[in-house]
């Protein structure tokens, strides 16, 4: 050990190095490109993984997006083809008898599935709008990003208050700059709602930034839609199985609404579950590919150095009998080239670690400014970063054996042999 | 310092073995200056890879500073070799990339000396051979006269029992060899043993004592009269 931290060691394996400046330096930039893709793939999987979490945040992402449709099978003397419609009771009835189910939330609205939209007008200005019913639960499954005032409330529901939240855009178009929304008035469909609420785009949802929210109870009454419902959000429990559970949904709807059980077509859903879990599954494969090939060209670059050490070794096969004839035993000529090995392999890895550290900078700088989706935060943790390291040590003295072990198989009387 | 007692080796050469040294028995004594002469092929070159720790003999036995000399591993052999033996070859064998005092200092790096006392140690012997002044070239911008002078001060570094010299003058023309002699000479005068080994008459006539070989036997072993009278 104490050979390692003589400075007469480190004197002959500079000597030696610097004899082949450029040779080393292209070896050491193998393992250097080896650990700065290593570095940076790692980094960028993490950012992209730490995107999706990001995005999704605003989400319950085990979730499924339900709608009635027209039903393809007679059932019950009804003949195919006849229109269904989600009622207010099924939410209950969802609520009480599917297992797993965190929330169920009802939906209505006008100017997205065809029917045009709501006209929206302040003082002389009249604009069409998305205008939807919703309960302040909706929150839960899709986060309201609200700028100002508050989001619908359960008292607005009991009282049916004609109260609105309105997008950023719908600001934008109807007020001016130093006008402040909240408190006011807007006449939507001809009834005068007053603004208790800003919201914008959270990226995720079919709102967009120019939708006005009023309480679901207020929407049913203005539009006389009775107990109908547009759709539905169904959130289940974070481990419940949402595939089981939309099928449970289904045949249940399927049951009280008197549609044929094998009816595919009664019902709409759009899993949002499942689609997650694709993407989760995709940044994991991610994730593997990069450990895959970080790791793979980091041994790449380690044998570089073995060969280019072995390389090395043959050219001084006489230098090195020369040693051994003034003395040099196998022990310190083998030191010399497992620790020149290491030395090179450190001293590139931690080169790859800075400039991958360096790049991952810049593509937080370039790209996860603010709502940068799908880079957010790219890092490597220290302990990878150290462990990297670790295992090039490894790996430098693994393969710094072979050309070692080569350069004390032969015997002096060969090296010094004249040509 | 040297005794050798019936020694034999052969190498194998497919099938056969070559019989390259067929029972040497020879004593060299400490302060001699003695000169190996023989034709190439004549084992010459083997025996002082023996002598030189370099190879092991097959049969016979060796002593060198009273030690005899079997079974030893490349860490023994190497040891025995930094303490005991000083090399000089007919290529000079120093280390392009290190400076001539480097290359003296470096036995001394094996024996495990300080760098300070390496430096000190080596800048004396370089001193010793006339080359205090070029201590810090490079072996490409010596002569090879001076090369030569650089591989004895890196022989003698270490206090050796015995300088080994194989032909140490052949890449040498006749003045720059004389010199070399002559240095070598002065050394042995000191107390030195010396062995060279060479084919030249001229070399072999400077030295106190001349060992003939021949096919791997001992021809002849006289000290010249010139030298006896002095």
């Amino acid at each position: 050990m104490k050979f390692i931290f003589d400075n007469d060691t480190w004197q002959e394996i500079f000597g030696s190095i610097k004899k082949s400046k450029l040779r080393t330096a292209i070896t050491v930039i193998g393992v250097l490109w080896g650990i700065f893709l290593f570095i940076t793939l790692l980094g960028a999987a993490r950012g992209m993984e730490n995107g999706f979490d990001k995005e999704f945040s605003n989400l319950a992402t085990n979730s499924i997006f339900l709608w009635a449709q027209r039903t393809s099978m007679p059932n019950k003397g009804f003949q195919r083809g006849r229109q269904l419609r989600l009622k207010i009771q099924d939410v209950e009835a969802i609520r009480r008898q599917i297992p797993d189910i965190e929330f169920v939330v009802p939906r209505d609205v006008q100017g997205v599935f065809g029917g045009p939209p709501a006209q929206i007008k302040r003082k002389t200005n009249t604009k069409t709008y998305k205008l939807f019913g919703d309960y302040p639960t909706l929150d839960n499954v899709n986060k309201v990003k609200l700028l100002d005032g508050r989001f619908i409330n359960s008292s607005d529901i009991n009282n049916e208050r004609k109260i609105c939240i309105i997008g950023e855009k719908i600001v934008d178009e109807l007020f001016e700059k130093d006008e402040k929304p909240v408190g006011d008035f807007l006449e939507i469909n001809g009834s005068f709602f007053q603004i208790v609420g800003t919201y914008k785009d959270n990226g995720t949802s079919f709102e967009g930034d120019d939708s006005v929210y009023i309480p679901f109870t207020t929407y049913r009454k203005i539009n006389n839609t009775g107990d109908n419902i547009g759709w539905m959000v169904i959130a289940a429990n974070k481990e419940a199985d949402i595939l089981e559970v939309e099928k449970n949904v289904k045949t249940l709807l399927k049951r009280r609404h008197g549609a044929h059980q094998d009816d595919e077509r009664a019902f709409g859903s759009f899993n949002f579950g499942e689609m997650f879990a694709k993407i989760t599954g995709f940044v994991k494969g991610i994730k593997f590919l990069t450990w895959f090939v970080g790791i793979s060209t980091l041994i790449a670059g380690v044998i570089a150095i073995g060969s280019i050490l072995l390389i090395t070794v043959k050219e001084r096969t006489k230098e090195i009998g020369i040693r051994r004839a003034l003395g040099a035993t196998p022990r310190d000529v083998k030191g010399q080239i497992v620790l020149e090995s290491v030395f090179l392999t450190i001293i590139a890895g931690i080169l790859g670690i800075i400039f991958g550290g360096f790049v991952l900078m810049i593509i937080n700088a370039t790209l996860a400014g603010g709502d940068g989706f799908p880079f957010v935060n790219p890092t490597v943790n220290i302990p990878i970063a150290i462990g990297a390291v670790l295992a090039l040590v490894t790996f430098g003295t693994l393969i710094g054996l072979i050309p070692a072990q080569r350069a004390v198989s032969i015997r002096p009387i060969e090296a010094l042999r004249e040509e | 310092m040297i005794e050798i007692k019936k020694l034999h080796k052969s190498y194998p050469m497919g099938k056969d073995s070559l019989h390259v040294l067929k029972g040497l028995d020879l004593e060299i004594k400490e302060g001699e200056f003695v000169s190996i002469m023989g034709a190439s092929g004549s084992g010459k070159s083997t025996l002082l890879n023996i002598l030189g720790l370099l190879d092991t003999h097959d049969e016979g036995e060796y002593f060198l500073n009273g030690q005899k000399i079997e079974k030893l591993n490349e860490k023994k052999a190497a040891v025995l070799r930094n303490k005991f033996l000083g090399f000089v070859f007919q290529s000079f064998n120093l280390i392009t990339y290190k400076t001539a005092l480097e290359n003296v200092a470096m036995p001394l790096y094996y024996k495990g000396l300080g760098r300070k006392e390496r430096q000190e140690v080596a800048l004396d012997y370089l001193d010793k051979v006339g080359l205090k002044d070029w201590a810090n070239h490079l072996p490409s911008e010596l002569s090879g006269g001076q090369k030569q002078r650089v591989a004895i001060a890196r022989a003698l570094v270490t206090q050796p029992k015995v300088v080994l010299a194989d032909e140490p003058t052949g890449a040498l023309d006749s003045v720059t060899s004389g010199s070399v002699m002559e240095l070598l000479t002065k050394i042995n005068n000191e107390g030195m043993t010396i062995l060279v080994i060479t084919h030249e008459e001229e070399i072999a006539a400077m030295t106190k004592r001349i060992v003939r070989l021949r096919d791997g036997v001992i021809t002849s072993d006289v000290k010249p009269k010139k030298l006896q009278k002095a």
